[in-house]
């Protein structure tokens, strides 16, 4: 069974008119630029969700500027937003910045525009496949927005859903179909990535001479693949609750308002969250990897020198992957387990910090002896370093049982997530964005807006998220639609202010960014296919790539980062050049 | 490596078609799903106060015969493929025929036992076994749909131009793997919903 044909689908279906070329299709490069404009689309719709939380945070019961009057009686009456409003400000802020604009931006975008071109393919392995992954994506995504218009509004218990509260809450059906279109977007996507990766390297590109970035990818496919499904399971059966009147997540004799629930009940909450957390641990790491690839290639690339411990942080990776598989039930200290079973899922995180640190290590010590430029993705680098460092750090008190019960309800939870997926994630993917934009588009960004847009992002970022760490430790309650309703949350009532004057700063930093985005891409200095010189395969061909994406198949003779070779003429040899100039 | 012919063909690394290792990943995947949906079983059985044994509430005989015809429909689907390496068209056809035909019959049984559980007023909300056997053998039904489509299609296509294709014979053969995986799930299903 050599069918080597199997490539000859994407050869055969390149279509020229207008529909074929831009809307439904099959090449990688497009696909990745539809989830990088939907998914830049959903981070700031998610943004503006969050900021209407945030003007309730800092000032209850207040009239919403600007947007407040434009809100449906049902939601806002007379510009102050109900408190079921802002239950669904919260779940659709969550569900949608991570699985509608983080997750397709870092795997969608970067990994299906990026990953073909870095190991020398025409394209992925099913380039049909992907375009239905981008098409089940989409309607999925537009029917979590749809939700806040449709009878029973938008789902209000959180992005994790847990039940009995989802279960009774009537806007939880259309969240639940969503999902599963959703998952099954990144299922077809990763089952794509994996072949892929394995099955279509150019001559010479043996697993050891694959960029940093492609193994965080190769790393986040297969966690897509295989924590995704317990989700959709999960989902299922909640589905089944919500239309078929099935208990399995529902306790006999449940009152809710006064009232029994209808439920026959016999049924498990908890099963809910061990099945939800096993996928949504894994999902950090799904945010979280390619991040680090972006920020390792940014990085050698930057310094001219290689990567400190190549191999190191690749297997970092690998058993960062395996091992968040084993972590989940640290999210559930609070919800009660035996101590036996919480010692386990102690040392278990514990373990997983190790490669956390290293990966991050490996990083810090690369800049070591290099003669750095400090280009703007250099910049956006070299920030995500520290923050994702805060991040990672804080997140230790919250895997050990003894401090995580005081904390877990508090807003430190909140700093520590945000810090990480915020100043870590994000941080990373706007570099990445930059550093990939010559690629996508054959021209460059502004670098003086792009600097501007970094440092004035970097401070507001942590005006946001700085303060949330001081509050949680004060006690202050997470989950709250009223903060001053109680007397001791009211001592760091004054930091909610400041954390959401930050965040509207935040926000109008991003105007220069869209700016220069929009702008750049019609009128941008136009640059050469390689304005970076970098050594990886993904500048070996014209920028942006033609169909097929290289003239002829690139064959591959050493390291993905062979800067300032010792001898060597010029400070980059690039993966496909044989003999050193 | 042959692909002086392919402009653009890369290297397969691995060795494997993509098509065989897209298939097993994602039947990678179904195992994860399915076996989400064990565990819940699992649980939920070993918290309840009192579980009803299967073969009290359930039909086992209408079960066994599904048992044999599912394990038969993977026998004939093997021989299709067998049939399609052999280049003997007439023989494909005739196992693949026999192959739907034994999904339909499997579906068909399946659809007489729910509707006599639905006869007796026994539905999804009746209590947490039901609630399970209903989930459980339901997307299981599901995924025989989604076989009998795939194998119906590969059918059409192979009437057609399909059979002349290079890519038919792996197609027969994965369309064979995800039958397999459709089999073992019921035979893992059978007992725990009827006989434990």
């Amino acid at each position: 069974m050599k069918d080597h044909s199997e490539h000859g689908e994407h050869n055969g279906a390149h279509q020229d008119d207008f529909v074929g070329k831009y809307i439904f299709s099959v090449d990688h490069k497009v696909i990745g630029l539809q989830y990088l404009f939907t998914s830049m689309f959903f981070l700031l719709f998610g943004f503006t969700l969050v900021l209407l939380m945030r003007w309730q945070l800092a000032y209850p019961g207040t009239r919403i500027p600007l947007i407040g009057s434009l809100l449906p009686l049902s939601l806002a009456p007379g510009g102050v937003m109900l408190p079921s409003f802002y239950n669904s400000l919260g779940a659709m802020h969550g569900t949608i910045m991570v699985f509608l604009g983080i997750v397709p931006l870092g795997v969608g975008a970067f990994g299906n525009y990026v990953l073909p071109l870095q190991i020398g393919a025409p394209d992925m392995a099913f380039p049909r496949m992907n375009m239905m992954s981008y098409w089940s994506y989409l309607p999925g995504g537009c029917l979590m927005l749809l939700s806040f218009f449709l009878p029973g509004g938008a789902a209000q218990s959180g992005w994790t859903s847990y039940p009995p509260l989802s279960v009774i809450n009537p806007g939880q059906t259309t969240w639940l179909i969503a999902m599963v279109f959703l998952i099954t977007s990144s299922l077809l996507g990763s089952i794509n990535f994996i072949v892929t990766t394995l099955n279509m390297r150019a001559q010479g590109m043996t697993l050891w001479r694959m960029p940093v970035f492609v193994w965080a990818q190769f790393v986040t496919a297969i966690l897509l693949l295989l924590a995704f499904p317990p989700l959709e399971a999960a989902s299922i059966l909640q589905l089944m609750d919500r239309v078929a009147g099935t208990s399995f997540y529902i306790p006999a004799n449940l009152v809710v308002g006064g009232k029994l629930l209808d439920h026959t009940g016999g049924g498990q909450p908890l099963l809910w969250q061990h099945l939800f957390w096993f996928l949504a641990h894994p999902e950090v790491y799904v945010l979280i990897l390619p991040a680090m690839g972006i920020v390792a290639e940014i990085i050698a690339n930057n310094t001219r020198k290689p990567l400190f411990g190549y191999k190191e942080i690749v297997g970092a990776m690998i058993f960062l992957g395996g091992m968040s598989f084993v972590v989940w039930a640290h999210h559930m200290f609070l919800s009660g387990m035996t101590p036996a079973l919480s010692n386990f899922f102690l040392v278990t995180t514990m373990i997983i910090s190790v490669p956390s640190v290293a990966l991050l290590t490996c990083l810090v010590f690369s800049l070591h002896g290099g003669s750095i430029r400090f280009t703007v993705p250099m910049l956006f680098a070299l920030a995500f370093l520290p923050m994702f460092g805060i991040g990672g750090l804080t997140g230790l008190p919250l895997g050990m049982p003894v401090t995580d019960i005081y904390l877990h309800d508090t807003y430190y939870v909140i700093g520590h997530f945000h810090y990480v997926v915020v100043t870590g994630t994000i941080i990373a993917l706007m570099g990445g964005t930059y550093f990939w934009f010559p690629k996508w588009f054959g021209r460059r960004m502004s670098e003086g807006w792009g600097k501007f847009h970094f440092w004035t992002t970097l401070l507001c970022m942590n005006g946001v998220f700085m303060p949330m760490f001081i509050m949680g430790m004060a006690g202050a309650s997470r989950r709250l639609y009223d903060p001053t309703a109680q007397l001791h949350n009211l001592t760091t009532q004054p930091m909610n202010v400041v954390s959401t004057i930050s965040a509207i700063l935040l926000m109008t930093a991003q105007i220069p960014f869209l700016v220069n985005f929009f702008y750049s891409i019609f009128h941008g200095e136009k640059c050469d296919s390689n304005p970076w010189h970098v050594t990886t395969l993904d500048w070996a061909c014209p920028s942006p790539p033609p169909h097929g994406n290289f003239a002829k198949p690139p064959r591959v003779y050493r390291g993905p980062y062979e800067y300032s070779l010792p001898g060597a003429k010029a400070d980059w040899i690039p993966q496909d050049v044989k003999e050193a100039a | 490596m042959s692909t002086a012919t392919m402009e653009h063909a890369p290297v397969e690394s691995t060795g494997i078609p993509n098509g065989k290792l897209g298939t097993w990943l994602f039947l990678a995947s179904e195992v994860m799903l399915f076996a989400t949906l064990f565990t819940s079983y699992i649980v939920l059985r070993v918290a309840a106060p009192s579980w009803p044994r299967g073969w009290d509430v359930l039909n086992v005989p209408l079960a066994t015969l599904n048992t044999f015809i599912l394990i038969t429909s993977s026998v004939t689907i093997v021989m299709a493929h067998a049939k399609v390496l052999e280049k003997d068209k007439a023989g494909f056809r005739r196992y693949m025929f026999f192959t739907l035909l034994l999904s339909f019959g499997f579906l068909i049984v399946k659809s007489f036992e729910y509707a006599s559980k639905f006869q007796h007023h026994h539905y999804p909300a009746t209590s947490i076994f039901y609630a399970i056997y209903f989930t459980t053998t339901g997307l299981h039904g599901i995924h025989v749909i989604g076989g009998i489509l795939f194998n119906a299609g590969l059918m059409i296509w192979g009437a057609g131009d399909g059979w002349e294709d290079p890519l038919f014979a792996g197609r027969v053969e994965y369309a064979g793997l995800y039958w397999h995986f459709v089999d073992i799930v019921w035979i893992f299903l059978f007992p725990a919903l009827y006989l434990l």
